[in-house]
């Protein structure tokens, strides 16, 4: 089904089921701990083995010997497949670093080695029998070197004459920011089971979220033909971009099958997935904003660096700043450093969440400056097109409302104006606020239903990866075919499966809820053909037309089978399709030590029809926590010397735990995008990360008069600094 | 030399397997192990009780949070050839599909989990902080050391902090929790 203009008024406007809450349908099994990850597949996989990977501990070089011999003479060693062993593998373009072979290291913990044993007790303690020398070749692992060497940028992208503004500027800023390197830090690791015993048919139970990309990665990487793979995800603990790509474990693990003629088991331990595997790059940026006194923001000029291993992408922290505000001289330059820390790429939200973890601490700086009050600043700079390409319009923009609602809920009218003034004992007390904008993107996506005794069981290679899929395409399918809830069967996480869009980008739930409709209109027609009737209606588990009426589980004979793509068309590239929000913060901040408390924090947030309230909200509240984390603790601490991520444990890297996080409260704006899918939705899984840090970075110079610019805004940044006692 | 000596011949004569006795969640289990097999690992790896997670497998997450002799612990941490005799619960016996536990059903009505890996950790140690603040276990943040100790937010949030939920649901956690307290007041 081609999707080629905006939705006029469909069944989706007067639904029984979508935009309602419904609890998750997977529920049961979580909660019972029987929900089937990937390394617990005990109920499909006997006999395998387990491997245990061994990293390099050089961040650049070349493997000169390695030695495995009292390894593989170890108690319950069944294989150990050393890099020497096998030539480099060949990359997907998804890898930037290469997954196993050959003796170039290209960073910390790179695998070099997998134990195969009866154990894991077994594999771990041969692991470390493996002696292994190196010639190290030094490497570039300091940002700030980095941004000093930059001073001649390329400019990416400008628009009008920017300097020329800033001269003419009556109130400007320009300042150096920094965020952080992030870690992923899903709550279930990497991990893999491989059946590849005869080396030519592979099947792998893995936790990943994009089941096509990864099949076809599989096939560069392992030279296979795609026909010869299988690959199932059914279950993800936690993906956060994370679990995009092929990864170690399901390479190892099939490597090893191959070679023991057994599946192998193969889960990243925790230590090693932090520099082995991909994370988010921290960035310096530099942000320049000019405006008239009236507070007509009149250019931006935003230029921001991050690291990549040579042929990446690093983290594009200006892409927001081209379209969030109105403004007519705007220039980005985004620069992916060539550095040799392990590999940067995307997680939730790449780019804006850097990106306007910045940009809103200089909106609140320049509202500052300007005397304005930052909501009124941020209202008054509103836009409804893309300001770079002004025939663009914005499909359906309420950032304005989003303020508004939220200034209102919040109480931020009564909030202390003068910073550093408002004291509750020991405790500074602070209030602030931040935009969000989060694009829309859409994806082709596509399933199957049948109708099949009794239930309509729709499969497709969408997964759920704690986003609420298994749920949200229940209601799509009840709602399309008239039944309920529990007359609908969902399979998802399987390459037997119509390809999805997957779950990354926030674009998972908007995507695949419209691919699971075009299917259910597929079957549809397939149910009209086989009744000889024209354009059926399907309601209350019925099958009506004219003065036919027949229930839709009572259609006789075989099996009946839809099957279609939801294709976007290109008119999305002629408009914007965005999602918005605002986040308003208080904060306590201790006036002897600089410890920082949140005390409560409200989302208000735009993104087109809600599909279920429920399930969005939890992203939603998701997504804050972890710009709490961003804001407050999260921090990968670079050793400079030695070229690695120092703290690589959940105890040195340290997200928002249940104390860190007070009252939450979201609310979405009732809006429709028709011009996003035919359910009018967009994603939100996003939203929340973006630019929440910025707020609670507001909210602590409100209440210490101390402006941070560097994340994570610990309290060694603010002692020598905080108001007199 | 001479401890060397004695190491070396400890070492040799060392067995490195060890027969156990544990009862889960009522019914007993006679196992031979590698003495180096985590309690978390012969639950999930030994008897298939894959509903403890393992997270990080140092103790720093949660996930695998059962309980030993009504005691929550964090099965990575402990061997399982040190718990003859001792009673464990995991979230299999906590409850199933047909049977949930009433933190199990609060946990489905405030949709709190979304990934639901933390989720059988959370759900031990929620019941666990029940218990403790019921029998009167001070906690980091208690302020009256003697008599009863308030059910607030803040002393839930504490002694549920020890696990982690990168899906962010602890709002929605703490909802949960308070449901059950509030059936059970
Ligand atoms: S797996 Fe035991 S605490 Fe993380
Ligand atoms: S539900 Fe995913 S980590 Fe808690």
């Amino acid at each position: 089904m081609d999707f080629n203009q905006s939705a006029d008024e469909n069944l989706f406007d007067r639904a029984r089921i979508i935009g309602k809450p419904h609890k998750r349908i997977d529920g049961a099994l979580k909660v019972t701990g029987t929900a089937p990850y990937a390394y617990e597949r005990n109920d499909v996989v006997e006999n395998h083995l387990v491997g245990y990977p061994l990293g390099a501990s050089i961040a650049k070089g070349r493997i000169t010997r390695m030695d495995a011999a009292a390894a593989r003479n170890a108690e319950g060693v069944a294989a150990v497949i050393t890099a020497l062993d096998i030539d480099e593998l060949p990359r997907a373009d998804s890898n930037v670093a290469k997954l196993f072979g050959g003796d170039l290291v290209e960073h910390y913990h790179q695998a070099i080695a997998v134990v195969v044993a009866e154990t894991l007790e077994q594999a771990r303690a041969a692991t470390s029998l493996i002696e292994v020398e190196y010639e190290e070749t030094p490497g570039e692992f300091d940002l700030d070197d980095a941004w000093k060497r930059l001073q001649d940028r390329d400019v990416i992208n400008e628009v009008g004459d920017v300097d020329a503004a800033f001269e003419r500027a009556e109130v400007s800023i320009d300042e150096i920011y920094h965020t952080a390197s992030q870690s992923h830090a899903m709550m279930e690791p990497h991990a893999s089971i491989a059946d590849w015993c005869d080396g030519k048919h592979l099947t792998l139970w893995t936790s990943n979220q994009m089941i096509a990309w990864s099949k076809k990665a599989l096939a560069t990487t392992l030279e296979l033909d795609e026909a010869d793979i299988r690959l199932e995800s059914p279950f993800v603990g936690g993906g956060f971009g994370g679990k995009l790509w092929l990864r170690a474990d399901a390479v190892l693990a099939a490597l090893g099958s191959r070679e023991t003629g057994r599946p192998v088991k193969v889960a990243l331990p925790r230590p090693f997935i932090f520099n082995n595997a991909t994370h988010r790059s921290g960035t310096v940026q530099r942000l320049r904003i000019a405006a008239n006194k009236d507070g007509r923001i009149t250019a931006f000029d935003h230029s921001a660096i991050s690291h990549t291993l040579p042929g990446g992408s690093g983290e594009d922290a200006v892409n927001q700043t081209r379209c969030f505000y109105a403004g007519e001289n705007r220039r980005v330059a985004h620069h992916a450093i060539d550095m040799n820390l392990p590999e940067a790429a995307d997680m939730r939200a790449p780019g804006e969440a850097s990106g306007l973890a910045v940009l809103e601490i200089a909106m609140d700086e320049m509202a500052e400056k300007l005397g304005l009050d930052p909501v009124e600043f941020r209202i008054l700079n509103d836009t409804q097109v893309n300001p770079e390409e002004p025939h663009k319009r914005y499909s359906d923009r309420h950032f304005v409302e989003c303020l508004q609602k939220g200034s209102e809920a919040f109480g931020w009218r009564e909030r202390n104006k003068v910073p550093g003034s408002r004291r509750e004992g020991q405790w500074l007390i602070g209030q602030g606020v931040a935009g969000a904008y989060r694009g829309a993107i859409t994806m082709d996506s596509g399933a199957r239903v049948r109708l099949s005794q009794g239930k309509l069981v729709v499969e497709t290679d969408m997964t759920d990866i704690g986003t609420g899929s298994y749920t949200i395409i229940a209601q799509t399918v009840a709602e399309t075919m008239g039944v309920t809830m529990d007359e609908v069967e969902v399979r998802l996480g399987n390459s037997a499966y119509p390809v999805s869009s997957g779950s990354g980008g926030q674009f998972g739930a908007a995507s695949s809820t419209a691919g699971v409709y075009a299917a259910c209109l597929a079957l549809q027609e397939e149910i009209g053909k086989r009744l000889s009737i024209e354009s059926p209606r399907f309601e209350n588990g019925r099958v009506v037309s004219g003065d036919q009426d027949l229930g839709l589980f009572e259609i006789e004979g075989e099996e009946l089978v839809g099957e279609d793509t939801l294709h976007f068309g290109d008119f999305q590239d002629e408009i914007e399709l965005g999602t918005f929000g605002a986040h308003f913060v208080e904060v306590a901040v201790n006036a002897y030590t600089g410890e920082t408390r949140l005390r409560r924090m409200l989302s208000v947030c735009d993104a087109g029809r809600i599909l279920n309230p429920i399930t969005a909200r939890s992203q939603v509240l998701g997504g804050m926590v972890m710009s709490i984390g961003a804001a407050l603790s999260e921090s990968l601490s670079i050793d400079t010397a030695r070229g690695f991520f120092a703290n690589h444990d959940l105890a040195g890297y340290e997200i928002a735990v249940h104390a860190d996080i007070p009252e939450q409260e979201v609310i979405f704006l009732d809006t429709l995008d028709g011009a996003s899918t035919p359910l009018k939705a967009k994603g939100v899984g996003e939203l929340g990360i973006c630019g929440g840090a910025a707020a609670v970075a507001n909210a602590m110079y409100n209440a210490t008069g101390i402006r941070l610019r560097d994340y994570p805004l610990t309290l060694d940044r603010m002692l020598d600094r905080l108001p007199a006692i | 030399m001479t401890s060397t000596t004695t190491f070396e011949k400890h070492r040799e004569s060392a067995q490195t397997r060890s027969s156990v006795a544990l009862t889960i969640n009522g019914q007993r289990h006679e196992l031979t192990l590698d003495n180096r097999t985590t309690l978390l690992d012969a639950l999930r790896e030994h008897l298939n009780l894959t509903g403890s997670k393992k997270g990080c497998d140092h103790g720093q997450c949660g996930a695998c949070t059962v309980f030993i002799d009504g005691q929550r612990v964090n099965a990575c941490l402990t061997l399982a050839v040190m718990h003859q005799d001792d009673e464990i619960t995991t979230i299999e016996g906590v409850g199933g599909v047909e049977h949930l536990d009433p933190m199990q059903q609060a946990f489905i009505d405030h949709d709190a989990f979304q990934c639901g890996y933390c989720t059988p950790g959370q759900i031990c140690s929620a019941k666990a902080t029940l218990e403790e603040i019921r029998a009167g276990i001070p906690s980091h943040v208690t302020k009256e050391l003697t008599g009863p100790i308030e059910l607030s937010d803040e002393e839930i949030r504490e002694r549920m902090s020890g696990n982690l939920c990168r899906c962010g649901a602890y709002a929605n956690i703490l909802e949960a929790i308070r449901q059950v307290a509030k059936e059970r007041a």
